[in-house]
């Protein structure tokens, strides 16, 4: 029992945000309810990136309906290589990866070779709702793949990076990147096991990095020092999700954000009820700069740039957040 | 700020008025808020049905003895507007009667008693009954050979007229036994009947009864028909399906003697059927309650008729039900699979008892899961799934309860108090949960919703909450203001102390 109520006063002194307070003080007050579908569909966010100028994989086709299906076996063929993925799936869930072809067959990211028919079922599903939240009917995507920037490659086992940007009435306010495990199974996402990164506002080099809540140095799998971590183009990453606020209206936001070693960062997805693991990743509470964030002027009306230099010089490191 | 201060004072009110309300009712009706200061009083309610056929309409309904065995009638009304009525003795016994002169259409007519628990369980003495001419039986010849080979039967395995009766009954019921036995059932479908003219045959002085079990919250229910035979000079009393001798403490004897329940003369289509329900009422209450013209029994539960006043015991309960949700995933953390499922789970387990639920509601999701595992290798469609998933719920609540029926479990069948579409779901959220999360996900949340489910169903079987809620209607106000309470609820939960420690104490 005492133990647990020092446990509460730590967390009150970092600052760290309960499930309840992010609902209750953030959520319901910063995000207006009509605004979700922007970022529950994937393709409306898509269709709005391109409307902002807000780089994303570029968007081949979509499927609505399930007469449609056949057809696309012409215009697949075609492309080298895309994605298939539910407008309205979470979590990466529905998502398949073609990264080459040979003739007929398309092979995946994995090196599993499959034929069309696999596609036309995978696309089926979809349609059905299989990967979609409440198993409403869905609609395919099919989007370009991204060519991943070789920097983490050392860093990541099978699956991809992604950095997880929390911007607060535009302010880009923490962020984190998440690494693949063999025990995440390729996925990155930190409860089934995932590496997550605190990564410093202003540099984008690494603070602390956790696996299961508990701080360790080194990546599981691939055995790199985590330390070493500095993600490039950081300012455009964080630009980014700033203007996704932008774009989007919504007041508490988490985007996801893919390096291309061409193209540089590409939205991947928005998140209207970011997690609250980014905290542990940091190891330091979101409260702090969410309430220096409230604290600023209603009438302040600064463009994206303005509100990433002013993060990126206010939060500076973990260490330097200002008292409340 | 202002805004915290209004909210606050909003709940503060409803609390209060909950509150008052409550002790103004306790004052006013002289309702206790304790359950053990009262006695266990039940309310049953007899109704007539009939088609009217337009002329003069008598309807009589033998009525149960002033002293049954095991109650005592407190007090007792009837309701059908257009109606005379009076309750008239006719040889020792009571009826009751309802005359009009003219009525066409459907008829409802009321009767309802107030009985209290008594120890007394002796029937008063009765005199002998004049032994009179057996009725004539009129058996095929078959039949006649049947019946004296199972009276033979029952004979050898007797001693005496107790014996005697409870073999014949044994031999009746056994559902594999001689094709005598059989020839007889399907002669004659009453049981009871059949059984009364074996008696006779064999030269026992029998005659009918009708007794009604007593559940709580029970609606539409018909009587039992019991057999009585004389012996060592006094009436014994028999349940022709179990075999059961003498009075069960949940049985109200109706009806004995051999006049009939129900006789209705000028309709068709006669029904009787009963609703119950259990109160618990203070001795002064009990007199007061039909002169008293207190403003809080007209707006008590206690104004609906019965039938209604049963429905509303459970769903009074509800709130209690979701404020424990409430309570467990805001405060405490714990993940369920659907939000409100457990409340539901939770009241199915009020209707089956906790350990016989638990065990049914968790074999019929195992074994739904492993069937769902099979179904995803169809590749259905998604509503084909569900609606597939629905019917061998169907099937696996009907194997378990005929399986459970036969191995002697009657619990067995009280599954079908689960809902069906809910389990149907269940199983499919908690496959995808499955393929998708890994089956400790599956164990979390199935085992968060158990315990959430089993915490509010022990909530709502304590007997001085189901006296609160249903008593004091108003208290529900207190629990809104804590369910808005914990709503506004912005500190940790329990489960986040453990996900931050290992990060504030590194």
């Amino acid at each position: 029992m005492l133990s647990q109520l020092r446990t509460i006063r730590r967390m009150h002194a970092l600052g760290v945000m309960g499930m309840n307070c992010r609902n209750v003080d953030y959520i319901s007050r910063y995000n207006e309810r009509k605004l979700y579908p922007l970022v529950d569909d994937k393709l409306k966010t898509k269709l709005l990136a391109e409307e902002y100028g807000v780089s994303t994989p570029t968007l081949r086709f979509v499927v609505s309906e399930q007469h449609e299906v056949d057809s696309t076996q012409a215009k697949l063929e075609q492309l080298d290589n895309f994605v298939l993925k539910p407008a309205q799936g979470s979590g990466g869930k529905g998502i398949l990866v073609v990264s080459a072809r040979e003739g007929s067959e398309f092979i995946k990211n994995s090196g599993v070779r499959i034929e069309f028919s696999d596609l036309r079922r995978h696309m089926t599903n979809i349609l059905a709702g299989l990967y979609s939240l409440g198993g409403t009917s869905d609609r395919v995507i099919v989007e370009d793949v991204i060519a991943f920037d070789e920097s983490f490659t050392n860093f990541s086992f099978e699956g991809v990076p992604d950095i997880r940007v929390i911007a607060f009435r535009g302010y880009p306010v923490m962020a984190m990147m998440r690494l693949a495990t063999h025990a995440s199974d390729g996925k990155a996402n930190l409860h089934q096991g995932a590496v997550g990164v605190g990564l410093a506002i202003d540099s984008g080099a690494c603070l602390n990095a956790v696996q299961y809540n508990r701080p360790i140095t080194e990546h599981p799998d691939t055995g790199y020092n985590l330390k070493e971590i500095k993600v490039p183009n950081w300012r455009e990453i964080l630009m980014l999700a700033a203007r996704c606020h932008d774009m989007t209206g919504l007041g508490y936001l988490g985007t996801d954000v893919v390096l291309d070693k061409n193209a540089g960062p590409q939205l991947l997805e928005l998140n209207a009820r970011p997690g609250l693991a980014i905290q542990i990743a940091n190891g330091t509470g979101l409260l702090p700069r969410l309430r220096h964030v409230e604290g600023l002027p209603d009438s302040r009306r600064w463009s994206a740039s303005q509100r990433v230099d002013y993060v990126m010089r206010q939060f500076r490191q973990a260490e330097q957040v200002p008292a409340e | 700020m202002d805004y915290k201060l209004s909210f606050r004072i909003v709940l503060l009110l409803l609390a209060l008025a909950g509150i008052s309300i409550a002790v103004a009712r306790s004052v006013q009706t002289g309702m206790p808020f304790l359950p053990g200061l009262e006695r266990s009083v039940w309310l049953v309610e007899a109704r007539i049905d009939f088609d009217a056929e337009g002329g003069p309409i008598t309807a009589s309904l033998s009525l149960p003895d002033a002293q049954i065995p095991g109650f005592e009638l407190v007090e007792e009304q009837a309701a059908s507007p257009g109606y005379g009525f009076s309750i008239i003795e006719e040889d020792g016994n009571r009826r009751a009667e309802w005359t009009r002169r003219s009525a066409s259409g459907e008829q409802a007519l009321y009767y309802s008693a107030q009985l209290v628990e008594s120890g007394a369980q002796q029937s008063p003495q009765e005199p002998a009954p004049a032994t009179r001419d057996a009725h004539p039986i009129y058996w095929d010849e078959a039949e006649k050979l049947a019946a004296s080979a199972v009276l033979r039967r029952a004979r050898q395995t007797s001693s005496s007229a107790e014996s005697f009766t409870r073999e014949l009954i044994k031999l009746l019921d056994d559902t594999d036994a001689d094709q005598n036995a059989a020839l007889l059932r399907a002669g004659e479908s009453d049981r009871a009947r059949l059984l009364m003219n074996l008696l006779e045959q064999e030269g026992i002085i029998t005659r009918s009864a009708m007794g009604l079990r007593l559940e709580d919250a029970r609606r539409r229910q018909t009587l039992t028909p019991l057999v009585e035979i004389y012996t060592d000079g006094e009436w014994r009393l028999f349940d022709p399906q179990s075999g059961a001798m003498g009075l069960q403490p949940d049985l109200l004897l109706w009806h004995r003697g051999g006049v009939s329940v129900l006789d209705v003369t000028g309709g068709s289509s006669s029904r009787l059927s009963f609703s119950m329900i259990q109160q618990t009422v203070t001795a002064t209450r009990l007199v007061s309650s039909v002169n008293s013209d207190s403003i809080f029994n007209t707006i008590g539960m206690h104004a609906l008729p019965i039938e209604e006043q049963s429905m509303f015991k459970l769903l009074l309960l509800l709130p209690l039900g979701a404020a424990v949700v409430v309570f467990m995933r805001v405060l405490v953390g714990v993940k369920t699979a659907g939000t409100f499922m457990p409340i539901l789970i939770a009241l199915a387990f009020l209707q089956t008892s906790l350990i016989p639920g638990l065990i049914s509601f968790v074999s019929v999701v195992m074994i739904g899961l492993v069937l769902r595992g099979y179904l995803s290798r169809l590749n259905l469609l998604l509503v084909a799934r569900i609606a597939t998933l629905i019917v061998l719920v169907i099937f696996l609540i009907s194997a378990l309860s005929i399986i459970g029926y036969q191995m002697g479990y009657s619990t067995g069948m009280t599954i079908t108090f689960f809902p069906m579409i809910i389990i149907a779901w269940t199983i499919e959220r908690m496959s995808i949960l499955w393929e998708e999360e890994g089956a400790k996900e599956v164990l979390i949340q199935g085992g968060g919703s158990m315990l959430v489910a089993v915490l509010a169903y022990l909530l709502m079987q304590t007997p001085i909450l189901k006296h609160l809620t249903f008593n004091f209607p108003e208290l529900n106000l207190v629990l809104l203001a804590l369910i808005l309470a914990m709503g506004n609820y912005t500190g940790y939960r329990l489960t986040e102390l453990r996900r931050f420690r290992d990060m504030v104490q590194g």
